[in-house]
């Protein structure tokens, strides 16, 4: 099957379960891909502006997947919107493959950082977002997604600490909530953004209107969180 | 004349206005000094408080958009603390930056340890694909941090020092220079060494290379000087002692040689005092170079 032909056909959101399906070795991120499934759909399908063929373009939306363990439904998302050919999805995590347990920006079309380590998205979104600023580039938006427990990384905290009272206006993390944080902030996920001064949404992260509505809320001014929260991880 | 670490201001700032490609980030420290730039250009002077990962994140992020960031705090805080961010955010994302540190080994000696990073340079050689500049002088320094901030999307550490030779000499970025020519041993200086080695080898029949980009490391130079001045190698870094001596051996690989490699002590000197003392302490002043280098050179 060639690129062509594969972009020439669309897939749907019913699509993935079988795309994910011909990904095989990474059965213990299982959990950890499957929860963030609904989230990427409805961004890619519904509200970043980039596609394959935009890949260089300084105008496009940046999707920046900081958890990028698990990364098999990102694979599959992007299979069904042509950055990546189907049929590369069987060799997931093979020699030859350039998809890999954790993804690469460099071997991955679509990918617009190589992640796996924990805590290095949302910092490196603070600078994109930054460098758009810098070259007058309004439009694009910056959309980092990380794991609640991966929110634990100070990294983190130094990012969410600095984005709020410089204004990142187009700076949006999403936080898929699978409850896997050993020691939980009281008060929720949203509360720690908010108190740095972001606007914060929590909503259902498997249901796609309120995903979508809570994905184009307007924040004047300020950076925007959206916590997902989906059933808790299984042990 | 100003410091390594003033120049460094003036010059960026210089850059910022010339530039629109360049940004800075800071953490705090040095930002003062660009207050005035920043005023110019908000968007491309940023300083993200006491936040050394974020400042490396950040600065990867930059670089992803087009931007040529250009980082800067004390060694310790740039390279040490925010390592993987170093290895991972500009490496493995294959984005570039410029690091100009300033404090180096022990500029400020009465501060600690905790201000030191004598293991820099060595830890960066963990890395793939840095270019490492060490100037021995602030118009060094100048022409230095331009070759790194021109230098496309290269990922380039300055390493700045208050330790500095009396003269200036002309650096390129990139070769080796022969300072003395002479036929008993090569004797290579890394930047603020040179008026030591110099002072140390006066009468010895050496040849004296001076380094200020010590990775790549021109091993071309190294080779050529042994031809004449044969196979023995002091190397005298104002780092970490034998940070280089594996790139100097790897240089002549194919011939029977022998590298002493002096620096700066792996051991914590726990002392604090002046950069003289500490300099002394490491056996890096001029007489105890002198000893060093002439019982290795001595057959």
């Amino acid at each position: 099957m060639t690129i062509t032909e594969e972009r020439g056909r669309t897939y749907a959101y019913e699509d993935l379960p079988r795309l994910m399906g011909l990904m095989t070795g990474d059965e213990k991120h299982g959990p950890a891909a499957t929860s963030t499934l609904d989230v990427l759909w409805v961004l890619y399908d519904r509200v970043l502006r980039v596609r394959p063929e935009q890949s260089d373009d300084p105008a496009r939306d940046r999707f920046l997947l900081s958890k990028g363990h698990g990364p098999m439904a990102y694979y599959a998302v992007l299979a069904a919107k042509g950055f990546v050919p189907v049929d590369w999805l069987p060799g997931f995590g093979s020699y030859d493959s350039p998809l890999g347990h954790h993804p690469d920006r460099v071997l991955v079309p679509g990918a617009e950082i190589g992640s796996g380590s924990l805590g290095h998205g949302l910092p490196i979104g603070v600078g994109t977002a930054l460098g758009l600023r810098a070259q007058g580039l309004d439009d694009p938006r910056v959309w980092v997604l990380i794991g609640d427990a991966e929110l634990d990384e100070g990294s983190n905290h130094e990012a969410i600490a600095f984005a709020g009272p410089a204004g990142l206006e187009r700076l949006h993390t999403v936080v898929v909530d699978n409850s896997s944080a050993s020691h939980a902030r009281p008060g929720g996920i949203a509360a720690r953004f908010e108190a740095a001064g972001w606007s914060a949404v929590t909503v259902d992260g498997r249901d796609h209107e309120a995903l979508y509505a809570a994905f184009t809320a307007p924040h004047p001014g300020r950076p925007h969180v959206v916590v997902a929260q989906v059933e808790p991880k299984s042990f | 004349m100003d410091t390594m670490r003033e120049r460094f201001t003036t010059v960026v700032s210089r850059l910022l206005d010339e530039d629109p490609r360049v940004a800075v980030v800071l953490a705090e420290i040095g930002a003062d000094g660009f207050s005035g730039a920043a005023r110019r250009h908000p968007d491309r002077v940023v300083n993200v408080g006491i936040r050394e990962q974020l400042l490396v994140g950040a600065g990867a992020g930059l670089a992803l958009t087009g931007l040529r960031p250009v980082l800067h705090t004390f060694a310790s805080f740039l390279v040490e603390r925010p390592f993987e961010q170093v290895k991972l955010d500009l490496g493995h994302q294959d984005a570039g930056a410029v690091l100009v540190s300033a404090a180096a080994s022990f500029d400020w000696p009465a501060g600690g340890y905790t201000h030191m990073a004598p293991g820099d340079v060595a830890l960066l050689d963990t890395l793939d694909g840095w270019t490492v500049q060490v100037p021995g002088h602030p118009d060094e320094a100048e022409t230095l941090l331009r070759h790194a901030v021109a230098a496309g999307d290269d990922k380039v550490y300055v390493r700045l020092s208050l330790q500095a030779n009396r003269d200036a000499l002309p650096v390129d970025g990139e070769r080796f220079r022969t300072v003395r020519e002479g036929g008993s041993g090569v004797v290579l200086a890394v930047g603020p060494m040179l008026d030591h080695v110099l002072a140390a080898t006066e009468g010895l029949d050496v040849t004296i290379l001076y380094a200020t980009t010590v990775r790549p490391f021109d091993a071309a130079a190294l080779r050529r000087a042994t031809r004449t001045a044969g196979t023995d190698v002091v190397l005298v870094e104002p780092y970490l002692a034998g940070t280089s001596t594996a790139a100097a051996n790897d240089a002549l690989a194919d011939v029977p040689h022998r590298v002493l490699g002096l620096g700066v002590g792996r051991r914590e000197l726990r002392r604090y005092g002046t950069i003289e003392e500490h300099v002394a302490a490491h056996g890096l002043d001029a007489r105890s170079l002198r000893e060093r280098i002439g019982a290795f050179l001595t057959p």
